[in-house]
């Protein structure tokens, strides 16, 4: 069991306890932090694939560390759209979940006016 | 093995496509949002007027345009590739983004000399961030890169959800936002693989080294699934009606008609250009299986709606799920392949005058909403007398819908129906009758309570009439395609060797 190894498993974990997280805990901001979870995962994985990649003698294939970047901002910036998000609705609504019927004839217009 | 791309006359034009939107953001960013109503127009038809431009290059040539960034070779550098249905995508943008501007213009206006307003900054700005990620979505040549752009997209699509700021609608944005995150992380998790297994992400490379292994199909798997998350493919539809019937109406009708389109395009260059190898008639028979569930259960929702907005957004989900019954209808097997180029043309035209009619239908919405402050479907009476523009707008985006001849929904409807019936695949096209039949349902409803008598108290606000013909036009334009002859474009098939081929025999 070498270090690669190791490193797939651990991010291939964190992609399913993210997964799982996020289908089956109601709060949107465990939800959110599921969401980091699996994207951890997914970019320990193209850690391994840059390490995996090394194989032709060099020390580590550049790509997907430059692939990488892009990645954890985008997710970065995900998550503060989300928790900004998260905070108007607490603002608005003093609640912070996500519970809607809109089938339900009885609930206001999109809007939220009359 | 390297594909050298080369830029071809007039590939600048790409870059612009995506960047002139940028600029302007950056302008009124760095100016302050006094100078929107001059920015803005200038911006809006500067970047029509390169759309059209790339649009006319290609129609002359039948040649893809193509530029390669820092002249920088793929896979290491990025190109950008305007197909034809790159280019008939980013033309329908332009113009559904335009009329949604015009729309929403008094809405969202910002005189120069009153103090800065916030709703109309950020307005404009998600409507040009929206443009200019959707020109890289239909534009890039590489998975990563489409990656990007599909983020910037959902980016600039989830604040226009609850740009109106109630609960109703911050719940709905942030619902959309946890669906399309996780579409996202399941795309970029089947990217890492696919540059694992292959080494590449450009696309025309993919498609010479994919080949038909347990990688590449739990690659493409996940891709697909990130994608039918975005694209709100039943069952992964739930945050599409709460969120598009929440937005303002050129808002509602741009998500509606072009973002979750985006995401379909990218579905069938994955499937079609990036990973041919891959196009397993089972698999594709289970992308139909789905877009028939969404045809039958959008409909049937769409049916028991008692909001308008909601109704409209059901009839989307429904809608969408004939985008999928191309995958299995367009096969290059000996058999069918004589249809393929029938199936095709019939999905992209779905596409198109979906995109018209609903686009027309959430802006006439959005007009009886402003003018009677009412939502729900029985107090539409007397929408007929006082509206009648508007209401005939309802019925022309309608008939294309339920896919009545003339209109763009027919003409696509029959094409697609005409090659399941001559493939032998019976059941879609029962789904595609049996999904029309509902639809007529849902609309004729909607009209029946529209022409009804007006309700006591109800007040009829005038709106203005260069709003309503906005609207009109959509309509129009999405009866019009139906005008189109019953067969396949040619126009569509530019950059795509094997399908043009396959049409000649």
């Amino acid at each position: 069991m070498n270090a690669i190894t190791i490193y797939w498993i651990c991010g291939s974990g964190l992609v399913g306890f993210g997964l799982y997280g996020l289908i089956v805990n109601p709060q949107p901001l465990a939800k959110i932090l599921a969401l980091n979870l699996l994207g951890s995962g997914v970019f320990l994985l193209f850690g391994v694939i840059a390490r995996r990649g090394a194989g032709a003698g060099l020390g580590g294939d550049p790509v997907p560390q430059a692939l990488v970047i892009t990645g954890i901002v985008v997710a970065f910036s995900a998550t503060a759209i989300a928790v900004a998000l998260l905070l108007r609705l607490f603002e608005v609504s003093g609640e912070a979940n996500l519970e809607t019927d809109d089938t339900d004839p009885g609930v206001p217009p999109p809007d939220g006016k009359s | 093995m390297t594909v050298v791309v080369a830029t071809t006359a007039g590939g600048f034009l790409l870059v612009l496509a995506i960047i002139l939107p940028v600029t302007a953001i950056l302008l009124i960013m760095a100016l302050g949002g006094r100078w929107l109503a001059r920015i803005v127009p200038v911006a809006l038809f500067a970047n029509l007027c390169v759309s059209a431009a790339v649009a006319w290059l290609v129609a002359r040539t039948g040649e893809p345009l193509a530029y390669v960034v820092g002249n920088w070779q793929p896979p290491l550098g990025i190109a950008l590739r305007a197909d034809g249905i790159s280019v008939a995508m980013m033309v329908m943008t332009a113009v559904i983004i335009c009329a949604a501007a015009i729309f929403a213009w008094s809405e969202y206006s910002q005189r120069h000399d009153e103090p800065e307003a916030r709703a109309p900054f950020v307005f404009w700005c998600l409507i040009l961030a929206i443009w200019s990620a959707l020109n890289a979505l239909y534009l890039g040549a590489d998975l990563f890169n489409l990656y990007v752009a599909l983020e910037l997209v959902t980016f600039a699509a989830v604040p226009m959800v609850c740009l109106k700021g109630g609960a109703t609608t911050l719940k709905a944005a942030l619902r959309y936002l946890l669906f399309a995150v996780l579409g996202s992380m399941l795309y970029l998790l089947g990217t890492v693989m696919i540059y694992g297994a292959y080494g590449s992400l450009d696309i025309s490379m993919l498609a010479g080294r994919v080949r038909a292994e347990p990688v590449a199909w739990i690659a493409a798997s996940l891709m697909t699934m990130g994608l039918l998350a975005k694209t709100a493919l039943f069952p992964l539809h739930l945050w599409l009606p709460p969120a598009h019937a929440g937005a303002p109406a050129a808002g509602s009708a741009v998500l509606s008609a072009l973002v979750v389109k985006g995401s379909f395009f990218l579905v069938v260059r994955l499937w079609f250009d990036a990973m041919p190898a891959l196009r397993d008639p089972a698999a594709m028979q289970i992308l139909a299986a789905m877009g028939a569930m969404a045809v039958l259960a959008g409909s049937v929702m769409a049916l028991r709606q008692q909001q308008l907005k909601l109704l409209i957004a059901y009839s989307t989900v429904a809608q969408i799920g004939y985008l999928f019954f191309m995958f299995p209808l367009v096969s290059l097997a000996a058999p069918q392949a004589m249809w393929a180029g029938q199936a095709w043309t019939g999905g992209w035209l779905q596409l198109f005058a979906h995109a018209f009619a609903k686009a027309g239908m959430f802006m006439a919405a959005g007009l009886i909403a402003d003018a009677t402050g009412r939502h729900r479907i029985a107090d539409l009476g007397g929408t007929a007398q006082r509206m009648p523009l508007t209401t005939l707008t309802f019925a022309l985006a309608g008939l294309s819908l339920i896919g009545i001849p003339p209109s763009g929904g027919f003409s696509a409807k029959w094409m697609l129906l005409v090659a399941a019936t001559q493939e032998g695949q019976w059941l879609w096209a029962l789904v595609m009758v049996a999904g029309g039949l509902i639809a007529a349902g849902y609309i004729f409803m909607v009209i029946g309570k529209m022409l009804a008598d007006p309700l006591a108290g109800s007040d009829f606000k005038p709106v203005a009439r260069y709003r309503e013909i906005v609207a009109f036009s959509l309509a129009v334009v999405a009866v019009l395609l139906g005008l189109l002859p019953l067969e396949p474009l040619e126009f569509l098939q530019i950059g795509r060797p094997a399908l043009a081929i396959a049409e000649l025999q």
